[in-house]
């Protein structure tokens, strides 16, 4: 396979997915390769690979012109070391950083290497992804202490916010630089939500272990689930029925419509215009409950399963969510013209929190806000999993980079969405739902990528002799779009900081793991 | 100038807001510690200060779906502040996250008495899924007291409001009471 006008040792490894693996040495020459041609480091995560008579483990999953490729390379289990990516992908830092909080596998030459994920609930020379971690009853609380990067100057001061908000929104910490109102510095801090995910999945069964993906990150429980289910049906080549594979797309969309409705109107919200929030979220609760009608969960938790989905839907249920479908859109149609011409509300959304395209490219912003900041990337169009490469899905993009352009990306994916919803509908295929994996008897791996609400949501899967999960990594495009909030965010006032957050709308839990 | 349209909209929608549920008090885990005739002046304006320790948002996701226009909130008295200082209720949500702990502890300790603790979910109520491990506490009533746990994954929006009306409804349940919180403005 050549990439960055190299040849590399590639495995086909699933539809637009890649395997391969190298010296850690060779790794810095990869990345490079894959920055060359355009690509982005996605994730990176560590293993320990022990107990499979190995050392440790360091995975990098790239975005290339072939797709994804998952890259992996042993380290030595005295001394797991491999060479700083973050000089070349800056998203790799915080990666990096937790892959050390959790394993032990060092960044050799990288420029910050603070703490991220741990605080204070295990010991700096404790590793609690180590199979020999012994910590499983909570150790004592130590007194916590991080060093914020501080700006100083005359009439600088800092605003320290957090982990506690003022609204409902997930913990974390926000350090703000300022001078008067402007922001000069924003450094985020993260790991509040960290509750163990990837221990949790050591030894679960595969049903169980579609539950807990589920719940990384609630808000993109289908696109988890599906990413999930995909990497450990690859792993245990196992197939899916085609109605089962359509009724996910259809989940997938129905999860997108939810979450961009609900954004729209908090957007309205965090500009004084409580009436956008009532006519959307009016919307999107009718949404909810149908789907809770229809399929037993108003955010459709466990309606996926490893070979397949768990409900059904029939034909007068298919007419409700297409009458609904057709409602929602010329409802939406007409409070965008509410906000189109809504002189606050323009006013506060245009310029602000802007991410120009070269930033953009330069961190590797992804998904919706990467769109809205000419980052023409999404792997429903590019690299179509099964239903997607007949679905014809077309891509929204913008060039502002402000939160106008990630308002105006959520509308139009909110009606490709809707009809998208309508075309699965009308073209479902008939046949089972599901199908029982097939067995194991050999310790197997997969890689599950799906295109969520936010972004790409990438699940790495090693499934043990026994037939139970041995690794997990669920990976969420928040880790990347992150340190994009940090940026976008100097130069505006404090005041504007919910709105761009929320323009943003990232998950804590996700990347906290 | 958009304001004919939205108030063409805001027509057109008509009132979503239903009627309240009633309060569950099989959800309680503490005995009413108030007084009948105090909670009656008390929880007409109930002030909910929502703390996240560690949840997957599933949750938050249905908090905000509580203060949208079907449940009427504000309608009913109850609203959601920025401080703990100003709250009367704390909501929690977990799995208790022991990077949380600090923060919670801290929470509770700033918001005045009298004051509930409403456990939302089947992580704040049991751990869930996450159950306990060296970054989690579990359930949120190993760290702080509990007065009324809400199971579910996530509760729905019906069914937290039945939890946190249980919270501040007299201890024998007088639900029928004209005054109590969740009637008010009806």
């Amino acid at each position: 396979m050549k990439i960055g006008g190299h040849d590399w040792p590639l495995e086909p490894f699933g539809k637009h997915i890649w395997r391969g693996r190298m010296e850690s040495g060779q790794l810095l020459a990869w990345v490079r390769a894959v920055r060359e041609e355009g690509g982005q480091l996605v994730a990176l995560w560590g293993s320990d690979d022990r107990h499979l008579d190995g050392g440790f483990g360091i995975h990098a999953a790239c975005l290339t012109s072939a797709g994804l490729v998952w890259m992996s390379s042993d380290l030595p289990a005295d001394a797991p070391r491999y060479p700083d990516l973050a000089h070349i992908f800056p998203q790799a830092g915080r990666m990096q950083r937790a892959v050390y909080d959790l394993l032990g596998i060092q960044a050799i030459d990288a420029v910050d290497t603070r703490k991220w994920l741990r605080h204070d609930a295990w010991a700096e020379n404790e590793f609690p992804l180590r199979r020999d971690f012994s910590g499983h009853s909570p150790a004592p609380l130590a007194h916590d202490t991080y060093p914020f990067i501080r700006v100083e100057g005359e009439g600088v001061h800092e605003i320290a916010v957090g982990p506690i908000h003022a609204g409902t929104i997930e913990p974390g910490h926000f350090r703000f630089s300022v001078i008067g109102e402007r922001v000069l510095r924003l450094e985020q801090r993260s790991g509040y939500a960290h509750k163990g995910t990837e221990k949790r999945f050591e030894g679960m069964d595969l049903a169980t272990g579609a539950r807990l993906a589920g719940r990384v990150s609630g808000d993109s429980h289908s696109a988890y689930v599906w990413a999930y289910c995909m990497a450990v049906e690859a792993a245990t080549a196992s197939t899916v029925p085609q109605r089962g594979i359509w009724m996910r797309a259809l989940f997938l969309e129905i999860e997108r419509i939810a979450n961009h409705l609900g954004d729209l109107g908090g957007l309205g919200n965090d500009v004084a215009l409580s009436f956008g929030l009532m006519q959307f979220w009016r919307l999107k609760e009718d949404w909810l409950r149908l789907a809770a009608r229809l399929f037993g969960h108003r955010y459709l938790f466990d309606c996926m399963v490893p070979g397949g989905v768990a409900v059904d839907i029939d034909d007068p249920g298919k007419a409700e969510l297409i009458g609904l479908s057709h409602r929602i859109e010329t409802e939406i149609r007409q409070l965008k013209a509410i906000y189109d011409e809504h002189a606050t509300l323009q006013d506060r959304f245009a310029h602000t929190g802007v991410c120009q395209p070269e930033l953009a490219a330069q961190l590797g912003l992804t998904g919706l806000a990467g769109r809205a900041s000419a980052q023409a990337w999404d792997a429903r169009v590019q690299f179509p999993q099964e239903p997607y490469e007949q679905l014809n899905v077309s891509m929204a993009t913008q060039r502002g980079g402000d939160v106008l352009a990630r308002a105006e990306v959520r509308f139009s994916e909110l009606h490709e969405s809707l009809r998208l919803v309508r075309d699965i509908l009308l073209r479902m295929p008939a046949g089972a739902l599901h199908a029982p994996l097939a067995a194991v008897s050999a310790s197997c791996e997969g890689l599950g990528w799906v295109e969520g609400w936010r972004r790409e949501v990438i699940v790495a899967v090693r499934i043990g002799r026994d037939g139970r999960l041995d690794r997990v990594h669920p990976h969420d495009p928040s880790w990347r779009n992150w340190p994009l909030v940090e940026v976008g965010m100097p130069g505006n006032i404090v005041a504007d900081f919910p709105l761009i957050n929320k323009s943003f709308n990232l998950s804590y839990s996700g990347p906290d793991l | 100038m958009p304001t004919p349209l939205i108030l063409y909209k805001i027509f057109k929608a008509g009132r979503v807001s239903e009627a309240p549920p009633e309060a569950d008090l099989s959800l309680r885990t503490r005995v009413q510690t108030l007084h009948a005739d105090i909670l009656k002046v008390f929880g007409q304006a109930l002030a909910i200060r929502h703390i996240d320790a560690g949840s997957c948002n599933g949750c938050e996701l249905e908090i905000h779906a509580l203060n949208g226009p079907h449940y009427n909130l504000d309608g009913r008295g109850v609203k959601f502040v920025a401080s703990p200082r100003h709250a009367d209720l704390l909501l929690v949500t977990g799995p208790l996250s022991r990077n949380m702990e600090t923060a919670l502890n801290r929470a509770y300790d700033a918001t005045p008495e009298p004051k509930w603790v409403v456990a939302m979910g089947d992580c704040g109520c049991s751990g869930g899924l996450f159950g306990e491990s060296y970054a989690t506490r579990g359930k949120v009533s190993s760290v702080i007291p509990v007065d009324v746990e809400v199971p579910g994954c996530p509760p729905t929006p019906i069914a937290l409001l039945q939890g946190i009306l249980a919270a501040v409804s007299p201890a024998g349940g007088n639900t029928t009471d004209p005054d109590a919180p969740g009637r008010a403005n009806e």
